[in-house]
C-alpha cells in the first residue's frame, strides 16, 4: 500500500486527548507511616518525595521508615497476631477480608487514578487490570480463611505469624494484594513495604483496611528505600518474608536468612519466550507479543521479552509487528487512549537506554516506531531488535523496558532448548494452531506459566511464580495459599 | 584348608557405572571391634561433577517416561531389595548396627519403595488443579519434576535414612545425586547394585561415599543442581548450604524426619521437589451456545 | 480483473488461515476501549455519513419509499449546512432505474443487491440475469450473496466460479461480495470465504444481507479487514470492506472506524473503500454530529426518519 507521511495520517484522522479525570481525588500532602492501625511519624522525622514519571512533578511527601520503625511496626503486627487474629474464627476473618475487596470495588476509579500518576502506567490497564485483579485478589482469598482444611486434607494446617513483604513499583497495588490477601486468609498477620516510587496506592489501601475496620496492627504500611525492607528482612521476628522484585535482590534476601528459620518465597526477574509457530493465528500472535513485551511498559516479570519467530514467517510477523507497533499511543497516562505510559523513574529509563546502546553496539539492527515522546516526563519508543544471538547481552538479561528482542528458529527442538538456555524460567508463550503441538512445548519448556495461543493473563485463581532463578514459590489460586501456612 | 573368601571392592555409583574415584582416595570403614571391614572410595568434587553430568543426561529421559512405568521400576527395586534382605541385614550389622534393628530397617525400607512405587501415578493428580480463571480461557497448573537434586543423606539410619528421601525424589521424575552417610557406605553401594539391576536406567540415582565436610559446599553451590535435600546437618551445615545454593536459587529443603516412624512417608516428600506449572489456553466460545441439559 | 492472482490456487483449503475468536474478542476490545473526543469524533463522524450505504431491502418496499431515501441520500439535514452526502442508496433491482433518477446530479451512488438476493439459492443463470438486470437498469454496484450452502459443504471452486462469472458480467460497476458471515459461523470460515471472494475478484467484500442475525459484528469485520491487508500485501490490489446490518449508532461506528483506522490505515478511510450498510445509522450519526457543534444534546423528532 501507498506509504503515507506519519503527518498526512495524522491530517487524516487522529485521536483528540480523552484524559482521565483526576478532579477527584484525594491526596494528602504528607503521608505517614500506618502502624498498629494508627498513621505515625517516622522515628528519623524523614520524608522523601514521591513524583508522577509522566511530568516528573512531586505528588507528595512520603514517610522514610527505619529500623526503629520497623520494628514497631513488627511488635504491632506480632502483637495483634497473638492476642486477635490468630485466634479469631475464620469466618469471621473471612468478613474482614471481603470487606476489604467491596471497599476497594467502591473506591476503584480513585485507585487506578492515583496508581497511574504514580507509576506512569497507563489508565486504561490500571483501570481493566491492576485494580479489579486486586479487589478480585481479597475477593478469592476471603473465601479461604474458613475452607483452610479443605485446601490441605489430611493436615494439620496453622498460620506462619508476622510476614514482611516486600512489593515492586511495577504494579503497586495488585502486588500489595498478592501478597497481603492470602497472608490474611491463612490467619497471619503484616508488615508491607511498598517500592520507594510508587508508595500512594499501599497508603491508599492502608486507608481502607483502616476503613474496613482490621485489628489494629493486622496490616502494617511502613513506606521507605532498600534499607527499610533490608530491616524487615533482617528482624528477628519475621516469620515469613515474601517478596517480588529483583533476582538481585532475591539474592541477597535468601543469603540474609539463611541459617534462620524465616520462610521465604520470591518471585523475581524473568527472560520469557514467547515463541510463535508458523501454523499459528498471527494476527493474534502479533497481539500477543504486543501484550506480552509493551503490556504496562514492559515493566512486567514475566514480559514475553524475547520472541522467537519460526523462519518461514518471520518476515511476514515482524511486518505485521511493525505496522501494529505504529499505532501504539505513547504518552500521558492518564489518557484513556494511551497504550504505553510512563517508565517508572529516570532510574529505570537510563537502565533501558543503556541495554537499548548495548544492544546497538552489539550490532543488532533496532526499530522503534515513529512517536513522537512527549517533552517532559520519562519515556521510551516501543523498541524491537532483530539479528541478534543468543549470547547478546539484551537477549540473556532482564530489561524491564519496551524492548523486545527477535530471534528466529527452524525446528521446534531448536526453539525449545533456546527457550529454556537462559538462568529464569518464569513464564512462556507458545502459538500454534496444532494442539498435540502445544502441549508438546508447554511440557517441554521450563516456566512456572505458560500461555498457550495468549499472553499476560492473569487471574487471582491461577498460581503464578517461577522456576529457576526466577525465584520459588506460588502466588495465586490454591497453591498460593501454601507459602501461608505451617502444615504438619 | 578354609577357602580364602573373595572381599567386595565398594566403589562409587555414577551413571548406571560403578567407577573408582576419579581421585584415588579411599577411607578405612571399621567395625565395632575397629577391624578393617572395607576401603571406601573417598569420592572427590570431580566425582560429584561427573555425577551431575550424568544426572542432568538422565534427567530428560526419566521425567518423561510415563508414571506407570516409573511405578513398575520403583516396585522392582523393591523386588530385587527383598531378595537381598540377608545381604542388606547382614551389611548393616557389620557397619555397627544390631540385628534387630537390622531387620527392621531393611524391611521398612522395602515397604517404603513399594509406597512411592504406588504414588508414582497418582501424585500428579492430587497435586494438580483447574483453575476457573474469569476470562474465556482453560487453565490448569499441575507439578512437574525439580531437574537434578543433591541428596545429603541422614545419619541415624544406614539404609532408611537414603531410601526414604531417594524414593519420592525419583518416584517424582527427578534424579540425583547421593552422598550417603560416611558411616554406612556399603549398604548404600549394595543399594546401588540393586537399582543397577532393577531396571533403573543410568544416572536416574547416582551414589557417591565420602565425607560430607568436603562435599557439602559443592553439592549446594553446584549450579546445575535443581535443589538439594539435606537432612542430620548442623547448624554451621546449615547455614552454609543455604548460602551456597543461594546463587542459582537453588530449592533447599532441610528435612528432618524419623525415618524409622512408619508414617513418616507421603506426598509432601514429592512434593517438596516439584515445581508448579500453570498452563493457559483460550477457549472458544461461538454463537452463545450453552451446554445446558 | 478476473482471476487476477489465482496462480497455483487450485484447492481453496489450502488457502485456510487459522484464527483464534479469544484472541480476535481481545483486539476488538482495545478497538471498543478508544475514547473519541472532539475534533477527531466530529471528523469520524462525518466521515462515516459519507461512508454510509443507505439501505432498503424489504418486501414492502414502494417507489415513494425508495424516491423519500433518495432525497435524504443528498439531504441528510439540510438545516444544518456543511454535511456531506451519504456514499450510496442500495435497494433491490426493481428500483435501480427509479433511484438513478431520484439521484441524478448527485455523486450518490446507487447499489443493487442481486444473485437471488438474500438466500442466493438459484441457479448460477437467473443470478446472472438478476446481476443484468441491475446493471441495465443503471446500478453502479452490484451486492451479490455467496452460495453458503455450497461453501459450507467444502465446494470452494463452485464459489469461487459464480463469484468470478458475477465478475464478469459487472464490468465497470464494482462488485461487493455478501459473506453472509452469520451463517459461516465461524471466523476460519470468514477468513476464508474473504480470501476466496478476493481472489474471484470482488472490489469489495461485506459482512451480511442484514436478514440473518447476527450480522456484521466487530469480530467479523476484524477478521475481513486483516485479510483485506494481507491480500494487499500478498497480490498489491486494495479490496473494500462493508460490514452491514446491526450498526446503528454513531458510537458503534466510531469504535468501526477505530478499528479501520488500525488495522488497514488511512488508505481506506474514504467511502471509496469502506462503507457502512445501514439504515438507521445515518440520523443517530446526524444527531450527534449536531449536538457536537452545538453542545446540546438532541431529540429524534428533529430528524426526518426516511
Amino acid at each position: 500500500m501507498a506509504k503515507k507521511t506519519e503527518k498526512e495520517i495524522k491530517n487524516i484522522w487522529t485521536y483528540d486527548p480523552a484524559p482521565e479525570s483526576s478532579d477527584h481525588i484525594q491526596l494528602k500532602d504528607k503521608y505517614d507511616l500506618y502502624i498498629d492501625g494508627k498513621w505515625v511519624k517516622p522515628e528519623s522525622g524523614k520524608y522523601y518525595d514521591t513524583s508522577n514519571p509522566a511530568s516528573t512533578k512531586k505528588i507528595a511527601s512520603i514517610a522514610y521508615g527505619n529500623d526503629k520503625d520497623v520494628d514497631k511496626a513488627v511488635r504491632a503486627a506480632r502483637k495483634a497476631y497473638k492476642n486477635v487474629w490468630s485466634k479469631m474464627e475464620p469466618s469471621e476473618r473471612a468478613k474482614y477480608i471481603f470487606r476489604i475487596a467491596r471497599i476497594m470495588q467502591e473506591r476503584a476509579r480513585e485507585l487506578a487514578v492515583i496508581e497511574c500518576m504514580d507509576s506512569g502506567k497507563v489508565i486504561r490497564e490500571a483501570r481493566d487490570v491492576d485494580v479489579p485483579l486486586a479487589c478480585n485478589h481479597f475477593f478469592y482469598y476471603a473465601g479461604w480463611a474458613d475452607k483452610l482444611e479443605y485446601a490441605f486434607p489430611n493436615q494439620k494446617v496453622e498460620s506462619i505469624g508476622v510476614a514482611g513483604q516486600i512489593i515492586p513499583w511495577n504494579f503497586p497495588l495488585l502486588m500489595a494484594a498478592w501478597k497481603i490477601a492470602p497472608a490474611l486468609a491463612a490467619g497471619n498477620t503484616v508488615v508491607l513495604k511498598p517500592a520507594e516510587t510508587t508508595p500512594l496506592t499501599a497508603l491508599k489501601l492502608a486507608e481502607i483496611i483502616h476503613e474496613a475496620g482490621l485489628p489494629a496492627g493486622v496490616v502494617n504500611v511502613v513506606t521507605g528505600f532498600g534499607d527499610t525492607g533490608a530491616a524487615i528482612v533482617n528482624h528477628h521476628d519475621i516469620d515469613k518474608i515474601a517478596f517480588t522484585g529483583s533476582t538481585g535482590v532475591g539474592k541477597l534476601i535468601q543469603r540474609a536468612v539463611a541459617g534462620t528459620n524465616k520462610r521465604v518465597t520470591l518471585e523475581l526477574g524473568g527472560k520469557s519466550a514467547n515463541i510463535i509457530l508458523d501454523d499459528a493465528p498471527l494476527d493474534q500472535a502479533v497481539e500477543g507479543i504486543v501484550n506480552g513485551i509493551f503490556f504496562n511498559q514492559g515493566h512486567v516479570c514475566c514480559a514475553g521479552s524475547r520472541l522467537f519467530v519460526q523462519e518461514n514467517v518471520a518476515d511476514r510477523v515482524i511486518q505485521m509487528l511493525k505496522a501494529r507497533m505504529e499505532t501504539l499511543v505513547v504518552g500521558d497516562p492518564l489518557d484513556k487512549n494511551t497504550d504505553i505510559g510512563a517508565i517508572n523513574s529516570k532510574e529505570q529509563l537510563a537502565t533501558i537506554n543503556k541495554y537499548i546502546e548495548i544492544g546497538k553496539k552489539e550490532g543488532a539492527d533496532m526499530y522503534q516506531s515513529h512517536i513522537n515522546l512527549p517533552k517532559s516526563g520519562y519515556y521510551c519508543a516501543p523498541t524491537l531488535f532483530t539479528n541478534m544471538s543468543q549470547s547478546s547481552v539484551i537477549v540473556k538479561e532482564e530489561i524491564f523496558g519496551p524492548v523486545l528482542t527477535i530471534q528466529t528458529f527452524r525446528t521446534i527442538d531448536e526453539v525449545i532448548q533456546k527457550a529454556n538456555n537462559t538462568e529464569y524460567g518464569l513464564a512462556a508463550g507458545v502459538w500454534t494452531s496444532n494442539g498435540a503441538r502445544i502441549f508438546n512445548l508447554t511440557t517441554k519448556l521450563k516456566a512456572g506459566v505458560v500461555w498457550a495461543n495468549t499472553y499476560n493473563r492473569f487471574d487471582p485463581v491461577s498460581p503464578f511464580g517461577g522456576y529457576k532463578e526466577s525465584g520459588f514459590g506460588r502466588e495465586g489460586g490454591l497453591h498460593g495459599l501454601k507459602s501461608y501456612v505451617k502444615l504438619s | 584348608m578354609e577357602r580364602l573368601s573373595v572381599l567386595k571392592t565398594y566403589k562409587l555409583y555414577i551413571g548406571g557405572a560403578f567407577p573408582r574415584t576419579e581421585s584415588g582416595r579411599y577411607y578405612e570403614l571399621k567395625n565395632g571391634k575397629g577391624e578393617n571391614i572395607a576401603n571406601v572410595c573417598l569420592a572427590s568434587r570431580k566425582d560429584f561433577r561427573n555425577a551431575v553430568v550424568a544426572a542432568r543426561k538422565a534427567s530428560g529421559g526419566w521425567s518423561e517416561r510415563s508414571h506407570f512405568n516409573r511405578s513398575q521400576i520403583l516396585y522392582r527395586i523393591a523386588e530385587m531389595m527383598e531378595t537381598r534382605r540377608a545381604q542388606f541385614i547382614e551389611e548393616l550389622i557389620s557397619q555397627g548396627i544390631s540385628k534387630s534393628k537390622a531387620e527392621v530397617e531393611v524391611d521398612l525400607s522395602v515397604d517404603r519403595l513399594v509406597y512411592y512405587a504406588g504414588w508414582c501415578d497418582k501424585y500428579t493428580q492430587v497435586l494438580s488443579s483447574v483453575n476457573p480463571v474469569s476470562s474465556p480461557h482453560f487453565n490448569f497448573s499441575t507439578v512437574e519434576p525439580m531437574g537434578v537434586i543433591s541428596v545429603i543423606s541422614d545419619v541415624k539410619n544406614g539404609l532408611l535414612d537414603l531410601v526414604s528421601v531417594v524414593a519420592p525424589i525419583i518416584a517424582g521424575g527427578n534424579t540425583v545425586v547421593v552422598l550417603a552417610a560416611e558411616q554406612y557406605p556399603l549398604s548404600a553401594i549394595t543399594f546401588a547394585e540393586v537399582l543397577n539391576s532393577s531396571d533403573v536406567p543410568g544416572g536416574v540415582v547416582n551414589i557417591l561415599t565420602g565425607k560430607r565436610s568436603e562435599l557439602l559446599k559443592h553439592m549446594a553451590s553446584h549450579m546445575d543442581v535443581n535443589a538439594i535435600a539435606y537432612s542430620g546437618t548442623s547448624g554451621e551445615e546449615r547455614k552454609l548450604i543455604e548460602i551456597e545454593s543461594v546463587e542459582n536459587l537453588k530449592r533447599s529443603c532441610y528435612i528432618d524426619e524419623n525415618w524409622n516412624d512408619k508414617g513418616a512417608q507421603g506426598l509432601k516428600f514429592i512434593e517438596m521437589f516439584q515445581e508448579v506449572k500453570t498452563t493457559w489456553h483460550p477457549i472458544e466460545n461461538i454463537g452463545g451456545a450453552t451446554s445446558s441439559y | 480483473m478476473v482471476n487476477k492472482t489465482l496462480s497455483g490456487v487450485s484447492d481453496f483449503t489450502s488457502l485456510r488461515i487459522p484464527i483464534d475468536k479469544v484472541g480476535v474478542e481481545e483486539r476488538v476490545e482495545r478497538f471498543q476501549k478508544r475514547s473519541i473526543k472532539n475534533g477527531s469524533k466530529l471528523e469520524g463522524l462525518k466521515l462515516i455519513l459519507n461512508m454510509i450505504d443507505l439501505t432498503t431491502l424489504e418486501g414492502k418496499d414502494t417507489p415513494s419509499k425508495v424516491k423519500q431515501m433518495c432525497y435524504k441520500a443528498q439531504h441528510l439535514h439540510d438545516v444544518h449546512a456543511g454535511l456531506p452526502t451519504v456514499a450510496a442508496v442500495c435497494v433491490y433491482p426493481n428500483f435501480v432505474k427509479l433511484a438513478k433518477e431520484s439521484l441524478k446530479g448527485s455523486n450518490v451512488k446507487v447499489a443493487s443487491v442481486a444473485t437471488a438476493f438474500p438466500s442466493g439459492q438459484a441457479p448460477l443463470s437467473i443470478k446472472l440475469e438478476d446481476t443484468k438486470l441491475a446493471l441495465d437498469s443503471g446500478a453502479d454496484e452490484i451486492d451479490m450473496v455467496i452460495s453458503r450452502g455450497k461453501f459450507l459443504s467444502g465446494d470452494y471452486n463452485f464459489v469461487y466460479d459464480e463469484i468470478a462469472a458475477i465478475k464478469e458480467v459487472c464490468g465497470e460497476a464494482r462488485l461487493k461480495v455478501i459473506l453472509e458471515t452469520g451463517e459461516l459461523v465461524t471466523l476460519d470460515n470468514v477468513r476464508l470465504a474473504s480470501d476466496i471472494a478476493m481472489y474471484a475478484g470482488a472490489d469489495f467484500i461485506k459482512t451480511s444481507t442484514g436478514k440473518i442475525s447476527p450480522a456484521a459484528t466487530m469480530q467479523v469485520t476484524y477478521v475481513m479487514l486483516t485479510a483485506i491487508r494481507d491480500f494487499m500485501y500478498k497480490t498489491g490490489v486494495q479490496v473494500g470492506m462493508k460490514p452491514a446490518g446491526g450498526i446503528s449508532n454513531s458510537k458503534l461506528a466510531l469504535q468501526y472506524m477505530v478499528m479501520l483506522y488500525e488495522t488497514l490505515g488511512p488508505d481506506w478511510m474514504s467511502n471509496e473503500w469502506f462503507r457502512f450498510g445501514a439504515s438507521s445509522l445515518a440520523n443517530d450519526v446526524l444527531m450527534q454530529i449536531v449536538k457536537q457543534e452545538t453542545g446540546r444534546y438532541q431529540s429524534a423528532d428533529y430528524f426526518s426518519i426516511d
